[in-house]
């Protein structure tokens, strides 16, 4: 047993009992919680903050108040908790990869965040968003989509409960994903194309703003990631938090000990702190963030000021943003949310791009040796355990699987050909 | 902080100009979108403007719509930069005898450094600043440089903007208070509604800094009704888009002198 498991395994008695108490900022008994709450200004550290147009601050405030009333309501969090389990289907499994782990000499764990109704972890965030929006009495909702997950989910919360729903996607991303822009359709939503700039994540934001600008009145912005002006960034990490709760408890059960290092592909980065966050008070737990080589925020950006926050965001050397260049459409974001950038700074996360070729191996050898087919950004976090599976030899690693591969099979199938990819796989 | 010890230039050039009931008209002009630009700035000074706002463009400009979204992208693609207009400002600056207010998002400003921001646009003649995603409770990440450079922080007035935020607008903005006409981007409207009259007169009931309104203006009688319960208004979409449409300096002039006669007509 490592050190980390080792210590884990001391405190697991006492901490097991807090597991369930999301959003919970309280430190375990000498542990400082590095996941607590934002400063009242919404700071991590340096980043975050809230740099909107005068228009939005009476909205983000209120935002704000809401959320905090909604989480320390017990009559909100049932309702929430409920639709988690009897709508979206949670917990999510936790599944030992036999094969895998044989093959990598490392342990592999997989958070089964593919399995949730809708195909990814973002319903978790989505089912909260709405009912807030409901219960701040705004009947419209609006979100910015890449992959489409988001999109997909926000409008299955708004056709859940009846609200009205416009989704904004560069229009790159709508050719990339078809699909997906079919289903938010099919559910009701009214999908719009972002078609300025790269015409990808970076633009639906954009566009998902100047919509809000103009509709603050009566629409909640649902937005789709731990960025974006104070409270999101905070607030949709705490309801996401949910998967890195539910994992520690399944990692307790099954091996006794946290997992050595958790690991997770990271955009905007929503996934990430969700399962990091369950780890806060397990500081021997390393946390890995897997960006894409084109939307390395941490590693080729620098600190500066876009869509509401201060955090790290790749630009050119006047400041200019750039455009991220991704083979999944969910991660070609040039930014990353603030806490995620607080994180890199102090060195509780360790962050690394992995390149589109790592992560096409990634996703066929887990087709091959488990039988799943990942979302090509969860399958960066698989690359990032391939990666460095020398130095993780006899290491425990948990992946935070964040979505199913569905939607991106036609498109892996044009670049893999005829043979599948045959070729492709472990290097 | 430290209470300036009066109006800087820009304000107090614009409480001049409006003493005698003229209504202040302030056009917009993207820095760098074409190579005539300045030429078209020095020829709205010449058709009646009390101040001109410089944009100076930024790849994810979220208050715009898509009119100047366009100018933004097409002056970027032609490798326009801060320093350029800044270069482009100098060359003009003494022929321009109304003060010059910088529109852009933080992110340029940031980047530069406030400072030798702050520096770089005085040393270019400008004397304002408007940054519509730095609202009051970030403004001490640029206030401080804008301060010690001598440049006025114009900030941005919603009809959405409590009474008690007003209030803390109007005593923190310098050079004059903007108004913002709708709840929405920039971008010509048939009408901008009845929000603006009522934050009109929300604000010149507390303040006595110029009140000026914007958003949405597209032609002379909609700016005189917009000036008339303020002190004046700002235009900017209806100019570029006669300019992204192809008209020069002098036909893009013509078009503000027409706003400058509705505004006298009164």
């Amino acid at each position: 047993m490592t050190a980390a498991a080792e210590s884990a395994k001391r405190s697991s008695e006492e901490d097991v009992t807090r597991i369930g108490e999301a959003g919970s900022a309280g430190g375990g008994a000498n542990v400082a919680d590095p996941f607590s709450d934002p400063s009242e200004n919404g700071r991590f550290g340096d980043f975050g903050g809230r740099f909107v147009p005068e228009t939005l601050m009476p909205a983000c405030v209120e935002l704000e108040a809401a959320f905090r009333d909604a989480w320390a309501d017990p009559g909100f969090r049932a309702e929430l908790d409920g639709l988690l389990r009897d709508y979206a289907g949670r917990p999510s499994p936790v599944t030992d990869c036999a094969r895998l782990s044989e093959r990598l000499g490392v342990r592999v764990l997989l958070k089964r965040e593919d399995l949730n109704h809708t195909g990814s972890h973002k319903i978790n965030n989505v089912l909260g968003q709405a009912l807030l929006a409901r219960r701040m009495g705004k009947s419209r909702v609006i979100a910015e989509t890449g992959a489409g997950q988001h999109g997909v989910a926000t409008a299955t919360a708004a056709a859940l409960l009846g609200q009205e729903c416009v989704v904004y996607m560069g229009d790159v991303d709508m050719e990339r994903q078809a699909l997906n822009v079919f289903r938010m359709r099919l559910l009701g939503a009214e999908v719009r194309p972002a078609s300025t700039g790269s015409r990808t994540l970076k633009d639906a934001v954009n566009e998902a703003m100047r919509d809000w600008v103009s509709s603050v009145e009566t629409t909640h912005y649902c937005l789709g990631s731990v960025m974006g002006p104070h409270p999101y960034p905070w607030m949709v990490r705490e309801l996401h938090r949910v998967i890195g709760d539910e994992a520690r408890e399944q990692c307790r059960t099954l091996l006794g000990a946290d997992p050595d290092v958790v690991v997770a592909c990271v955009g905007g980065g929503s996934n990430a702190a969700g399962i990091f966050s369950g780890f806060g008070r397990s500081p021997g737990t390393e946390l890995w963030g897997a960006e894409p080589a084109g939307g390395a925020a941490v590693n080729r950006g620098v600190p500066g000021i876009v869509h509401g926050m201060k955090s790290y965001l790749m630009q050119d050397e006047w400041g200019q943003v750039l455009e991220a260049d991704s083979i999944s459409a969910g991660l070609d974001y040039p930014g990353i949310g603030p806490e995620h950038a607080h994180l890199a700074e102090t060195g509780r996360a360790r962050y690394e791009a992995v390149s589109d070729d790592e992560v096409l191996d990634a996703f066929a050898t887990l087709a091959r040796t488990e039988g799943i087919i990942p979302a090509l950004e969860s399958a960066h976090a698989l690359a990032m355990v391939i990666r460095h599976r020398q130095a993780l030899a006899g290491r425990t690693v948990l992946v935070n699987l964040s979505g199913r591969g569905d939607k991106d099979v036609a498109q892996v199938s044009d670049i893999f050909g005829p043979d599948a990819g045959a070729a492709r796989g472990l290097r | 902080m430290t209470e300036p010890a009066g109006p800087g230039p820009l304000e107090a050039h614009l409480r001049r100009r409006r003493e005698g009931g003229r209504k202040l008209l302030v056009p917009y002009v993207t820095g760098g979108l074409d190579e005539r630009w300045t030429e078209l700035l020095r020829a709205m000074v010449a058709a009646g403007a009390d101040a001109v706002e410089v944009g100076i463009p930024f790849s994810d400009p979220v208050m715009d719509g898509p009119t100047i979204q366009e100018a933004s992208l097409r002056a970027l693609a032609r490798g326009t930069t801060p320093a350029s207009i800044l270069a482009d400002l100098r060359a003009v600056a003494a022929d321009v005898d109304v003060p010059l207010v910088a529109m852009t998002y933080f992110n340029l400003v940031f980047r530069a450094g406030p400072e030798r921001f702050a520096a770089e646009a005085v040393a270019a003649g400008i004397a304002g600043v408007i940054l519509p995603d730095v609202p009051m409770e970030e403004l001490g990440e640029w206030e401080p440089a804008g301060q010690a450079a001598g440049l006025e922080t114009v900030l941005l007035a919603s009809p959405l903007s409590s009474d008690e935020r007003l209030a803390l607008l109007c005593d923190r903005s310098q050079g004059f208070v903007y108004g913002v006409n709708l709840l929405g981007v920039t971008g010509e409207r048939a009408s901008v509604g009845g929000a603006a009259g009522v934050l009109a007169k929300r604000l010149k009931a507390i303040t006595d800094t110029p009140v000026i309104m914007g958003f949405g203006v597209s032609d002379g009688e909609q700016a005189r009704a917009i000036a008339a319960p303020a002190d004046g208004v700002v235009v900017a979409s209806a100019i570029m888009r006669r300019v992204l449409d192809g008209a020069g300096p002098e036909e893009a002039a013509t078009f503000v002198a027409d706003l400058r006669a509705a505004l006298d007509r009164g």
